[in-house]
């Protein structure tokens, strides 16, 4: 009779049964996130605007105008930078201008090429996630990826493009996967926490690009800390005319994302490693190796995230500088949270981040809102996300019909 | 006069499982009353609610006739009611006299902590019931036995005057049993009150006053050593006259599948928990190691299935010398195992029941095609095994983490048993199952026996070793001290090589 | 039955390993003296150790010693403490030695690298006092979150924050405002990290990097917005330096440890009053219960989150101070990023100090130690570039966790929120 009764209560429509499958998706949770961070962060543009406070003396209309004012012009400008002008775009279009359309078109692909390095760090992270580590030093191991792009860049001269620049982007990639393979090896075989070694190593790199950029990798014509140009072979190609910086590295970064997917997921190597991340002990019954999948582990996603930086060096920066830090190794751990861990929703993370980083860019010069304003909303965003009691909280969604799984970090480390 | 402690009407609902369905129990000044039931009877839960680490749904509880609230450990402590919990309740790194006062400090100018005030209050508890405990020691270096009165020191300090052990005997070794009893035979004598909470039979019928049965989170009877006996005990604990002997065929012993010779094994503590073992597992034998929990067994296995390296001896698979293989190459070489903490070792509880039945045969055809996963073999290998093993789950989807205990263990031995093996490692294989799924698994193994597999079962449950083994090698600390034919040899005795008593 | 009790651990099985491993690293250290210093100095040549900091009153002649028999004893010394520790052990007081030796070393590299120069020795050691303070205050705060089973890895974004308030409070009110508003936001901030962490059970590493990422982001985007066009809100002054009465008069000891300002001895206070509080008062014992096992203090009516919460407040109030520190008591404005990861360093001290408030202080001082010579190594002309000397920090913290010279301990139940049943 029990069951009689739950079902008489279950809706019958499908649209209230489709409202109630949506408000306890975890997805829900992930989108007003992003929406929450979003009008926060309008709510902090217009609380640092200082006209609103001189209205304030006349009157509190006046002051609420103004404050409004001063967060449509923020995401206005944001809206504008990342993705272009919607009327230029369209008078380029009808113009039938190719020079026009380029330049008109050209804020949406820098977005692109903006979230292009958030992709290979966000899957590094997600990556780690998965095997139930948690690599915080991705920002160390894109800048030593950098680093060793920028070496293989200019100090190997004479191949062809065909070979040099995939080559430096491996040599990248593998500076980063010794950044990376250095704290696995210490959690596999000492049980040394992968937190502490990977933000020990984030400053270790640091402290050795102030030293290769004063040193070796000086360009000998400047005055500043700063490498030489790379040779023109090691170039990322660009595929439109300038100012439209977007490169291949997109793409590349795309089919890091497949392989990822394809390596997690439909893989035995992948159902190994997933299988340490979800129970490392019951993955030492089954006989598989702990030791090895986290040192692969940390060499992968190490080697993820210096193609991130190499990425950037051979494809937009063209040299390095020692200010080349950016956060994009401490904002891939919001990404990869955003992303489920799951690279497609990495890859969509990446994409609003890249957005929201590229429109901040032309924000600080239009609005004159200083960029710094899109960490403060990542930071919210990746709250909300790490907590969605919170969010469910504010917008009286249901709780969720399986227990959300909590981030779980391993403590395990095998010594056999 | 009124009981010192009585419970009325206590009722606990936890999500699908009613714990606690209107259980009353008493507890008289001066007695030993001991609250018998089988693992998950909801003896645990009732005990969490008189201390109050649980809320209870409905029911009263009255203290020398009056009632009371209980709404945190500190109103228990503060009623006079204290307890040992299972696993303890002490901080490793801490003395025993900041454990012993921790939540209860003595201190002077208002926050200082007084340790040689606390110190000596403790050497005198310690004097008065014979404890022996040094209050300067730290607790991880004491071993467990002592570990256990520390926490009945944290009892007395308080004052407590209701006592409640919850199976304080699990982990302990015979004669520290006979300690145990020793000293709540003098807490009694000082007029304390115990409630002591147990499965094992003997225990009860030697050590306790009054028993009180539960089953299935209700309460069965209240009898005393006097009137009962063990079969009645066990009939009331199980609702039925439990069938103690399996059919089965005499042992075809074949050829050695598993020998081990001079073992010796360390534990994470690197201590020696394994020392010098040597035994042969023949095809078509069950070979049971008897011994109290902690005696080795678990290094034991562990070496046996490539877990743990030892530091010396040697073990031979079918002749091939394994010592030092990897858990990867045992199951190679046709080894399964059945581990100790099912959910901890044998099964990723956030994987759906499919992927669970190829955890360690992932990697072979028809699973995997070069190093791609074949997911349709993997679906069509755990409908088969779902409906052979009677696996009850909605689906093969299904998250592990939402089957029954039963169940799980259903997919370990699914698992294991789908495999060509000629060797099977069980150790504590039914802990904590409900009779039904321990029939199952019993049926199960003496199967593979049959088959001309060799077992080694490792269990604490001397009944389990009795029915179950044709040989029995008992394990006393590190040591086999004694293998006998399980034909030749009566309860009584293995009980007394557990406790370490070697034959002449 | 007076039998004690008996377990396996009667067969203990003591690895000699370790005292040898340790016995061929003091040798080890012993020939790099030879190899490095020894073999490369000249018999004759002269080391001078200048023993007044700059600016002080209290006078204490140059230390000058011959470099090359220096280096001998020094040599001598090591490979005596070597052979003993391989012939007999030196048992539990090896970490100890293994400290004098690399203090031999460090030595025998300060006065090879001055041989035939002047190095303000007593400069080099002021620095090193004054470089450790922001790295120990914020190991305390890192002690208080973590002894209560709290990680905080927000040390960085709480001390950037405050350094932060105290600029723009200091410049706006007075400099004690200021100090006062920087640790209010530490303590804000740290209510930040307890409800995500206690309430909310955000894994703690996350709960970390969202206070990490939103202080950089905040303060950078104030600091744009408003210190950068208006200078006068980033002035807010200094606390001025202070001579303790009688100690300060001690010949090179006293301008070293005690011609400081406000902070330095707040330090020096902080350590003993949190060592004391920590294992001497029934505060500290709860404290500690509840990040070793948590149960176990639940059981016995420790009331576990409210216990975590007052410490994760508290120890972000401590890096509130030690970020006041940046402003108030050194450079005296504040730029973006201005904590340049010390935050990190601090949590290294930490570790290194072995979650022990003295321990975080000597840690402390090795790092500010390193960081000191680091920016004297130019004048020293020896062939080591600073920035290794900069990444020494790092380095031995990842040694001490990879557990080659002995393991620490930290909290049992670190990182685990506690859930009752």
């Amino acid at each position: 009779m029990k069951i009689e009764k739950a079902k008489a209560q279950t809706p019958q429509k499908p649209l209230a049964v489709f409202l109630d499958e949506i408000t306890r998706s975890p997805m829900m949770v992930n989108i007003l996130a992003i929406i929450t961070g979003l009008f926060l962060g309008g709510v902090i543009a217009a609380l640092t605007t200082e006209n609103v406070y001189a209205a304030l003396k006349s009157s509190l209309g006046e002051s609420l105008k103004l404050a409004l004012q001063a967060a449509w012009n923020t995401y206005k400008a944001l809206f504008l930078g990342a993705f272009g002008d919607p009327q230029r775009i369209v008078s380029a279009l009808q113009s039938g201008d190719l020079n026009a359309i380029n330049r008109a078109l050209s804020p949406f692909a820098e977005s692109l090429v903006q979230a292009t390095p958030y992709i290979f760090a966000g899957l590094a992270v997600a990556l780690g996630f998965r095997v139930g580590l948690f690599n915080i030093g991705a920002e160390g191991q894109i800048f030593v990826g950098a680093l060793a792009a920028v070496w293989a860049g200019v100090f190997i001269k004479g191949l062809p493009p065909i070979i040099h620049a995939p080559l430096a982007l491996l040599i990248g990639g593998l500076g980063g996967a010794i950044w990376g393979l250095i704290p696995g090896w210490l959690k596999a075989k000492t049980g040394a926490h992968e937190v502490i070694n990977t933000i020990m190593m984030n400053y270790i790199a640091f402290r050795l690009s102030e030293y290769l950029l004063t040193g070796v990798l000086r360009d000998p014509a400047k005055t500043t800390p700063i490498s030489a140009p790379i040779e023109r072979s090691a170039w990322i190609p660009r595929l439109f005319p300038d100012p439209n910086r977007f490169h291949a590295g997109f793409f590349i970064a795309l089919f890091m994302a497949l392989l990822v997917y394809i390596l997690l997921f439909k893989t035995t190597w992948g159902f190994e490693l997933r299988t340490v991340g979800a129970n490392p002990s019951a993955a030492r019954y089954a006989g598989m190796n702990i030791v090895r999948s986290m040192v692969i582990t940390m060499a992968l996603s190490g080697g993820l995230a210096g193609l991130a930086g190499a990425n950037e060096v051979l494809g937009v920066n063209r040299n390095l500088g020692v200010a080349f830090s950016s956060g994009y190794g401490f904002d891939s751990i919001a990404l990869a949270l955003l992303g489920n861990s799951h690279p497609l929703g990495v890859v969509l993370a990446s994409l609003l981040f890249g957005f929201l980083r590229n429109g901040a860019i032309q924000m600080q010069l239009t609005a004159g809102i200083p960029i710094d304003i899109i960490s403060i909303i990542q930071a919210m965003i990746l709250a909300f996300i790490a907590a969605p009691a919170i969010i469910r909280t504010i917008y009286r969604l249901k709780p969720p019909k399986e227990p959300e799984i909590r981030l779980q970090t391993s403590s395990a480390g095998g010594s056999s | 006069m009124a009981p010192i402690l009585e419970l009325r009407g206590i009722t606990k609902q936890f999500p699908g499982v009613l714990a606690n369905d209107h259980i009353d129990l008493t507890l008289n000044q001066g007695e030993v009353l001991a609250l018998l039931g089988e693992n998950g009877a909801g003896k645990t839960t009732l005990m969490n609610i008189l201390y109050g680490l649980y809320k209870p749904d409905e029911g009263e509880i009255f203290v020398r006739g009056k009632k009371i609230d209980i709404h945190s450990p500190s109103d228990a402590i503060a009623q006079g009611i204290g307890m040992v919990h299972q696993h303890f309740m002490l901080v490793p790194v801490f003395t025993v006299t900041d454990n012993v006062m921790l939540g209860d400090e003595y201190v002077r100018g208002g926050g200082f902590l007084d340790r040689r005030r606390a110190a000596a209050r403790i050497r005198e508890i310690s004097r008065q019931y014979n404890l022996q405990v040094d209050p300067d020691a730290y607790i991880k270096d004491l071993p467990v036995g002592l570990q256990q009165r520390v926490e009945i020191i944290k009892l007395l300090f308080r004052e407590a005057e209701i006592l409640i052990l919850d199976e304080p005997t699990a982990v302990l070794t015979p004669q520290e049993v006979d300690e145990l009893f020793g000293i709540m035979k003098s807490l009694v004598e000082h007029g304390k009150s115990i409630i002591f909470i147990t499965h094992k039979l003997r225990e009860v019928m030697d050590f306790s006053d009054r028993i009180t049965v539960i089953r299935a989170g209700k309460v069965v009877g209240t009898t005393t050593p006097q009137e009962a006996d063990q079969n009645k005990l066990a009939a009331m604990m199980v609702g039925r006259q439990i069938e103690l002997q399996i059919e089965k065929k005499p042992a075809e012993p074949g050829e050695v599948v598993l020998q081990v010779r001079n073992l010796k094994v360390l534990d994470s503590r690197n201590l020696i928990a394994v020392n010098d073992v040597s035994f042969d597992v023949r095809a078509g034998e069950i070979l049971g190691i008897a011994g109290v929990q902690g005696n080795g067994q678990t290094e034991l296995v562990r070496a046996v299935t490539g877990l743990l390296h030892p530091i010396s001896g040697e073990i031979r698979f079918l002749g091939k010398k394994v010592t030092h293989a990897t858990p990867k190459e045992f199951f190679e070489l046709g080894a399964a195992h059945i581990p100790e903490d099912r959910q901890k070792d044998g099964l990723v509880l956030t994987y759906p029941v499919k992927d669970n039945l190829v955890l360690n045969t992932y990697y072979h055809p028809p699973f995997a095609r070069g190093v791609m996963l074949h997911q349709p073999s993997i679906y069509t290998n755990a409908e088969e095994l779902v409906r052979k093993f009677d696996i009850r789950t909605p689906s093969v989807m299904t998250m592990l983490s939402s089957l029954s205990g039963g169940n799980q263990q259903k997919v370990i031995v699914a698992r294991e048993f789908s495999r060509p093996i000629k060797l099977l490692v069980a150790s504590q294989p039914t802990r904590g199952l409900d009779v039904g799924s321990i029939e199952y698994i019993h049926h199960r193994l003496v199967e593979k026996r049959d088959e001309g597999c060799a077992v080694l079962l490792v269990s604490t449950e001397l009944d389990e070793i009795m029915e179950l083994s044709d040989r029995i090698a008992v394990m006393y600390r590190g040591r086999i001290i004694v293998t006998v034919d399980a034909k030749e040899v009566t309860k009584e005795q293995i009980g007394l090589y557990m406790a370490g008593v070697v034959p002449a | 039955m007076t039998t004690q009790t008996m377990t396996k651990s009667a067969t203990g099985y003591i690895s000699p390993t370790r005292e040898r491993v340790m016995g061929v690293l003091f040798l080890i250290i012993a020939a790099a003296i030879w190899v490095f210093f020894i073999r490369n100095t000249t018999p004759g040549v002269e080391t001078t150790f200048g023993m007044t900091p700059g600016g002080s009153q209290v006078q204490t002649p140059d230390w000058v010693f011959e470099t090359y028999t220096a280096l001998n004893i020094l040599l001598f010394l090591s490979i005596a403490l070597a052979v003993y520790q391989l012939v007999r052990g030196f048992k539990r007081y090896t970490n100890i030695v293994l400290g004098v030796i690399s203090g031999f070393f460090i030595f025998a590299f300060l006065a090879w690298g001055a041989s035939g120069l002047s190095l303000n020795l007593s400069g080099l050691l002021r620095v090193m006092v004054i470089r450790s303070v922001p790295l120990t205050l914020g190991a305390f705060s890192g002690i208080l979150c973590e002894r209560s089973g709290v990680f905080n890895i927000a040390i960085e974004g709480m001390m950037l924050t405050a350094a932060f308030c105290a600029a723009l409070f200091g410049s706006l009110v007075n400099i004690w405002f200021g100090l006062l508003t920087a640790m209010i936001s530490g303590l804000v901030l740290g209510g930040v990290l307890a409800v995500l962490a206690i309430k909310y059970k955000v894994n703690q590493i996350i709960a970390g990097t969202v206070i990490n990422i939103f202080a950089t982001g905040l303060t950078s985007f104030l600091s744009a917005k408003f210190l950068q066009k208006y200078q006068y809100l980033n002035n807010p002054g200094r606390f001025p330096t202070w001579d303790v009465p009688g100690l300060s008069q001690i010949p090179f000891i006293g301008p070293i440890f005690f011609s400081h300002n406000l902070f330095v001895y707040a330090m020096y206070i902080l350590l003993i009053v949190l060592t004391v509080a920590l294992f001497y008062t029934r505060w500290g014992l709860r404290l500690r219960s509840v990040g070793e096992h948590p149960k176990a203090a639940d059981t016995l009516g420790i009331q576990v989150n409210r216990t975590r919460y007052m410490a994760v407040l508290l120890g972000g109030t401590m890096a509130g101070f030690a970020g006041a520190y940046f402003i108030l008591g050194s450079v005296g404005r504040f730029d973006e990023v201005l904590t340049a990861g010390r935050g990190f360093i601090a949590l290294a001290a930490m570790i290194f100090g072995n979650w022990n408030p003295f321990g975080a202080f000597g840690a402390g001082l090795l790092f500010g130690f390193a960081d000191s010579l680091a920016g004297k190594l130019t004048i020293l002309r020896v062939p080591i570039h600073n920035k290794f000397l900069e990444m020494a920090p790092y380095i031995v913290t990842m040694i001490v966790l990879a557990g080659i010279i002995g393991r620490g301990q930290p909290p049992a139940a670190g990182g685990q929120p506690y859930e009752k049943e």
